[in-house]
């Protein structure tokens, strides 16, 4: 416990205090600068420490290890990795996963874009009504909508689909995205899209070939939010897909559970892989988080 | 969508015609609105099918008796058809002031209430903390910004099982509690405990978000602010409190109404760190989900009732939110 409670402390101490000698503007005290570090190291520690944990669990063979993690220093292995990579379904699962979060990312985004664009430069009846609908769809608690979505898609021979999948995670995932990307469309000046128009683009043609390229940012953010949701799901996955060879790693990983009987070691192997393209993925975009998410947020 | 008939005339913002007339104008405003309209259809099909054909299927199943026995199901090429009853308002009534509705869904309200406020609480506070750390000059902030933006970037089910791990009764962080001589408790069966592993996580997942979305708020607040509030020899908690609060206050506000509804509505958190153990810590959210899919016969439309009173909840809270913020905005 000593490891959260010591989080909040930060708060006051943000703002350079005022330090009795006259400096310039900005400038800090070498005690202050340590001070900062001191709080940035220990709070990095803290973010990286549960992920360095299951990496470091995932190289001890028994399925115990997580008990002992010191013994795991004198016999480290990479077995449990070649174990999950040739003896189990984990690269078909992968495939799954990776189709259904791409898919998702590229149709989401694309929706996410036509829309944000379409609220944040056009004045269309009805476009206040669809912002507030689009956060209203963000409350929905997932109870509610999980047995009619099983229902509806069903009853369009969905269920069981990568299609039937990526459409469900769009309806969760646009709408955020749609906020974000307006957000960012508001701050690229009007007199571009003018501008285009001018000489002589459609509307859509200023939209794909103006705008687009520079809402980058943007767009980064929200296929990086579209991704990471759409990789990491688990009550949709587990409840609409349902022969093993559809299976999503999220679903998959519990079904690993029983089927080894809690083999800690296995998992724990499986989520390192599970975590490396995300987080591969991740820092392609991460120079632009602070930007696009920011934009979204702003001018909401 | 009528979508010819309602294009009227608008303010929109690039009309720099002359006014011509009103068929030419109508013509006008339609085409524009056309172009508006394509590019919305997307959504408001995807949304329509996925979303709001559900929510009205799932409120008509609040009225109902609905559970797995007599849902209409396709057993091989048998097609069984529904054969709930309609039963008005009554799962209202049960789930509201029925019997053991303190047990069923008061205390889980109480908890879900003080759980979004503990942990959107500690997600914004430490969140503007860090936030406020990497917006100073410093050495090395790219790597202190990518490590401290890691547990967003892994994924949520992969960090919540090493927790589940670190949790364990006799997983690292008892150890090293007792190490300290403090007591160990049970984390993941221990009703208090099981809570505040969940609050634990739930902060920990939670705080690279807020800290990213805060520190380009802090980033968007122009530095000759904080000049003039030294000039006239404003102390630190002084900045702090008349430049940097209200100079984050939209994006705060934004952040923090999607941080209460996602904390409301957190699934997967406690879902995962805890499954089925400690029924006290469930939130309203996983309790519901735990009526309608956890247990035999899964009781649908009580699920389905718990689910409407949740997300009435949040839009009776967002409502009141949002004129709050623009009454706000008003007085500022």
């Amino acid at each position: 416990m000593s490891v959260t409670t010591e989080l909040p402390t930060p708060v006051p101490q943000a703002q350079p205090a005022a330090a009795p000698r006259r400096r310039a503007r900005g400038e800090r005290g070498p005690a202050l600068t340590a001070l900062l570090h001191g709080l940035l190291t220990v709070a990095s520690l803290i973010a990286l420490f549960p992920v360095l944990w299951i990496a470091w669990i995932s190289l001890g063979p028994d399925k115990t290890d997580y008990l002992h993690p010191g013994q795991i220093l004198g016999k480290m292995s990479l077995g449990n990795y070649g174990f999950v990579l040739q003896h189990t379904d984990f690269l078909t699962w992968f495939g799954n996963s990776m189709l259904v979060a791409i898919g998702t990312t590229v149709f989401a985004v694309l929706v996410a874009a036509t829309t944000g664009y379409a609220v944040s430069r056009m004045r269309f009846p009805g476009h206040r009504q669809l912002m507030w609908t689009l956060l209203l769809t963000q409350m929905f608690p997932i109870a509610v909508v999980i047995v009619p979505m099983y229902t509806i898609l069903s009853s369009l021979d969905l269920l069981d689909s990568y299609l039937g999948l990526i459409l469900t995670y769009s309806g969760t995932i646009v709408p955020y995205c749609a906020w974000l990307m307006k957000g960012y469309f508001d701050t690229i000046p009007v007199e571009i899209d003018e501008a285009g128009r001018v000489d002589g683009l459609s509307p859509f043609g200023t939209f794909w070939r103006l705008i687009m390229p520079l809402a980058r940012p943007g767009l980064a953010v929200a296929a990086f939010y579209s991704f990471l949701t759409a990789w990491a799901e688990v009550p949709f996955a587990s409840t609409f897909m349902l022969s093993s060879d559809k299976y999503t790693l999220a679903v998959g990983l519990q079904t690993y559970i029983s089927e080894h009987d809690a083999q800690w070691h296995l998992m724990a192997a499986t989520s390192v892989l599970i975590a490396l393209p995300a987080a591969l993925f991740f820092y392609l975009v991460q120079k632009h988080l602070v930007t696009g998410l920011t934009a979204g947020a702003a001018k909401s | 969508m009528a979508v010819a008939v309602q294009g009227a005339p608008s303010q929109g913002s690039r009309d720099r015609e002359p006014r011509p007339g009103l068929v030419q104008r109508l013509k006008l405003s339609y085409s524009k609105h056309w172009y508006a309209y394509a590019m919305v259809a997307p959504v408001v099909v995807v949304l329509g099918v996925l979303v709001g054909y559900p929510l009205g299927r799932g409120i008509y199943l609040t009225l109902t008796n609905a559970n797995s026995l007599n849902v209409g199901r396709q057993i091989g090429v048998n097609h069984i058809p529904d054969s709930f009853d309609f039963v008005g308002l009554h799962n209202y009534a049960d789930v509201l002031w029925g019997p053991g509705s303190y047990d069923r869904l008061w205390s889980h309200l109480i908890w879900t209430v003080l759980w979004t406020v503990l942990c959107v609480g500690l997600h914004y506070s430490i969140g503007l903390g860090l936030a406020m750390l990497m917006n100073q000059k410093l050495r090395g902030r790219t790597t202190y910004r990518m490590l401290l933006i890691l547990p967003w970037a892994v994924p949520t089910f992969v960090t919540v099982f090493s927790w589940r791990l670190m949790l364990s009764d006799s997983g690292v962080v008892n150890t090293a509690l007792g190490f300290l001589h403090l007591p160990q408790p049970s984390w993941l069966s221990d009703p208090l405990a099981s809570k505040a592993a969940a609050v634990i996580v739930n902060t920990w997942c939670g705080v690279p978000f807020m800290m990213v979305s805060l520190l380009g708020g802090l980033q968007s607040i122009p530095a000759e602010l904080y000049e003039a509030a030294e000039m006239d020899g404003a102390t630190a908690w002084q900045r702090f409190r008349y430049v940097t609060l209200p100079g984050l206050r939209t994006v705060s506000s934004t952040v923090v109404l999607l941080g209460v509804i996602w904390t409301f509505n957190q699934f997967a958190i406690i879902f995962l760190l805890l499954g089925d153990g400690s029924p006290d810590a469930q939130i309203l959210v996983t309790w519901a989900y735990r009526l309608g899919f956890g247990q035999q016969p899964r009781a649908y439309a009580e699920s389905a009732t718990y689910g409407v009173l949740l997300l009435s909840i949040l839009v009776v809270f967002t409502s009141f939110y949002r004129r709050w913020q623009v009454r706000n905005e008003g007085n500022a």
